[in-house]
């Protein structure tokens, strides 16, 4: 029993905040939280920003058909360029992914409860960008009627893909990652798709989401065997999420082209991942604040300082990662490694250079200014910067290493076409649009870890009952 | 309470409704001790304690997740060298054939898939989900309990049920209604 107590002060001390502003109760958050998703009349800014995003879908729509029909000469990819923004746009969607996945299932483990109302929307997008990133090498294949070649299934050709390659792990990486993350999500969001058929009042709307709940009815028994399945989805997320940008990297790596072949590539494109991510949280969560002004007892200036403290840990991470690649140029003694120190400084595409090194190493440096972190127009501002910057570190490794490779015959300049543009332009309007119809469908903020954590807020701050206020100085 | 008797001869169970956990796992508790066993407690939200009030534990879906691991972990790694050996042999260079460091990426993601799908099967097999029909939604006031309100059902197929005494038993724990729930 005296064990137990030190133990359990010690884990309180962890967390010693209140994530949830204003007097709340079980009531309250089922009402607010439900409310976004059931109120029949959704705010103006909801309109605008899904219709934008539906008109930008059919660029996508069309980029697509037009590439289909044409063939991927449309875009700008050419020898020796046969890499291009397809892939980079592939590596900064998937990257963008992986904060959802980092703060659903790492923090979870991490019992960092903050994370609780941020999970939920993190996690969408994680779904939305891995569409958004799959796009790409599935279209860059060419044919991509024949995609399903990439799987190993009997066939009359009795060939298999081969195992060996980066680029099939790829393809066993990236769907693990989206069936895993779909699956997260989707469990996590019975319980809650149970209180939206419990509120909703329409009978064809309680019937859909009754029939989406799987007639969940909130038994201990249940709630047991839940939790067990969702802390195993969370930990075997954890390596996965580590593995899929790892796999990534080795698309990369594993290749003999000057700046790719290094071994830091996994650990920095890991940490450029959540980076880009958190920046993503920010890029929608403060808007989506400012429209549901309801939520903001829940997403609170906490969360965006600590938010802001993980875009600069994880920033500091990548800038490393930038100064140690030219150091084992450097280092390397490699004429061609250290060819591509001078022309990342001073070749054609010097310019993304430096603006990454602004982007990503110096500007996150105002994150250590406390009143900056809880700034949300600062933090919007830096979001988009953060976003741009990771970006261009896909663009600097990609295109820049390829046009500047062993023989000076087989140099280029790469430049993409409008179909580039186009097909970039509408990924981002697919990912507006699923947002915002997810923001209307389902709830954007978890209801029932809400509730645990008012729970936990009612043990640890005493609003409760029960007197645990002996657990203040226990040590 | 009033209201109990003449409905129809089909009940499932006598539900007790709670505005508190705290108050949910004490009952919980004392329902145990007063030996029901057929008995259930529902929650908006994961009630940490109550499981262990009521006793209850099921070790099955770690077992099965590891299981369904090991089974991805075996086919990926298989399969691949079954491919490289055995059905498409290819000599690169003369290098080996079985290159396992290479075939590590594929296993590893093999047992994540295979280890989340068991998963995610099993939680829904052994909470017997889906089920569209549930006599607890019969329950007074039961939409709450996916909301902000906490609720112990004894059941009829318990041994030691008898109408009058559970519904005396569960007044007697703090509710703030007890009612009967037809099946």
């Amino acid at each position: 029993m005296a064990i137990n107590s030190i133990d359990s002060s010690k884990r309180t001390r962890l967390v010693p905040q209140n994530f949830i502003d204003g007097e709340h109760s079980y009531t309250t958050i089922s009402e607010i939280l439900a409310g976004v998703v059931l109120n029949p009349k959704p705010p103006t800014v909801w309109f605008v920003a899904t219709g934008l995003g539906f008109c930008v879908l059919n660029v996508m729509l069309l980029a697509v058909t037009y590439l289909v029909l044409t063939g991927t000469g449309v875009w700008g990819n050419n020898q020796p360029t046969a890499w291009a923004w397809d892939i980079v746009n592939f590596v900064w969607w998937i990257g963008i992914g992986h904060a959802g996945t980092l703060i659903s299932a790492i923090l979870l483990l991490m019992r960092q409860s903050w994370r609780n109302s941020i999970n939920r929307f993190a996690e969408a997008m994680t779904i939305f960008a891995v569409m958004c990133a799959g796009l790409y090498p599935l279209l860059h294949t060419g044919r991509p009627w024949l995609d399903y070649w990439l799987f190993p299934y009997a066939n009359t050709l009795g060939m298999w893909p081969q195992t060996r390659s980066p680029l099939e792990w790829d393809v066993f990486a990236v769907s693990t990652y989206f069936t895993i993350s779909l699956l997260f999500w989707f469990l996590g969001l019975i319980p809650d798709i149970a209180t939206l058929r419990d509120r909703s009042q329409h009978p064809l709307v309680k019937c859909i989401y009754g029939l989406a709940s799987m007639g969940w009815i909130g038994s201990a028994k249940h709630w047991f065997r839940y939790e067990q399945a969702y802390n195993i989805l969370a930990g075997i997320s954890a390596p996965l999420v580590l593995s899929v940008h790892t796999i990534v990297s080795f698309d990369f790596a594993v290749g003999i082209v000057p700046g790719w072949h290094t071994t830091i590539f996994p650990p920095y494109f890991v940490a450029g991942a959540v980076f880009a991510g958190f920046a993503m949280v920010l890029t929608f969560g403060l808007p989506l604040r400012s429209v549901y002004p309801q939520i903001k007892d829940f997403i609170t200036e906490k969360h965006l300082d600590w938010m802001a403290k993980i875009l600069l840990a994880t920033g500091l991470i990548v800038f490393y990662g930038y100064i140690l690649e030219m150091f084992y140029g450097w280092y390397s003694g490699n004429t061609y490694e250290l060819a591509l120190v001078y022309n990342r400084l001073f070749g054609p595409y010097k310019w993304f250079y430096y603006a990454l090194i602004f982007c990503n190493g110096i500007f996150p440096q105002l994150c250590w200014v406390p009143q900056l972190r809880r700034n949300v127009p600062f933090l919007f501002v830096l979001s988009i910067i953060v976003g741009i910057g990771m970006w261009l570190e896909r663009f600097v490794i990609i295109p820049m290493s390829l046009t500047r490779d062993f023989l000076t015959s087989s140099w280029g300049y790469y430049a993409p076409t409008e179909w580039d543009w186009a097909l970039f332009i509408g990924t981002m309007g697919f990912f507006v649009f699923l947002l915002f119809m997810f923001i209307k469908v389902l709830p954007i903020i978890n209801i029932f870890e809400m509730r645990d954590l008012l729970m936990k807020n009612h043990h640890q701050f005493g609003h409760g009952h029960d007197g645990h206020e002996n657990s203040e100085e226990a040590h | 309470m009033a209201h109990v008797a003449d409905e129809s001869p089909k009940l499932f169970g006598i539900v007790a409704e709670f505005d508190d956990p705290d108050v949910l796992i004490e009952a919980a508790t004392k329902t145990r001790v007063a030996g029901y066993r057929k008995f259930d407690a529902y929650s908006p939200m994961p009630v940490h304690g109550l499981a262990e009030a009521m006793h209850f534990e099921d070790v099955r879906i770690p077992w099965m997740a590891f299981f369904g691991g090991i089974t991805g972990c075996c086919l990926g790694l298989g399969f691949q060298t079954w491919i490289a050996l055995i059905d498409y042999p290819m000599n690169v260079g003369g290098k080996p054939l079985f290159t396992w460091p290479q075939f590590i990426p594929i296993t590893f993601e093999a047992t994540v898939l295979v280890t989340g799908l068991t998963t995610f099967v099993s939680q829904f097999a052994l909470n017997g989900l889906p089920k569209p029909y549930n006599p607890m939604f019969n329950a007074k006031n039961f939409d709450r309990a996916s909301q902000d309100r906490f609720f112990l059902c004894i059941e009829t197929r318990d041994p030691k049920f008898d109408e009058a005494s559970v519904t005396e038993f569960l007044q007697g724990l703090g509710a703030l209604d007890v009612s009967e729930v037809p099946a």
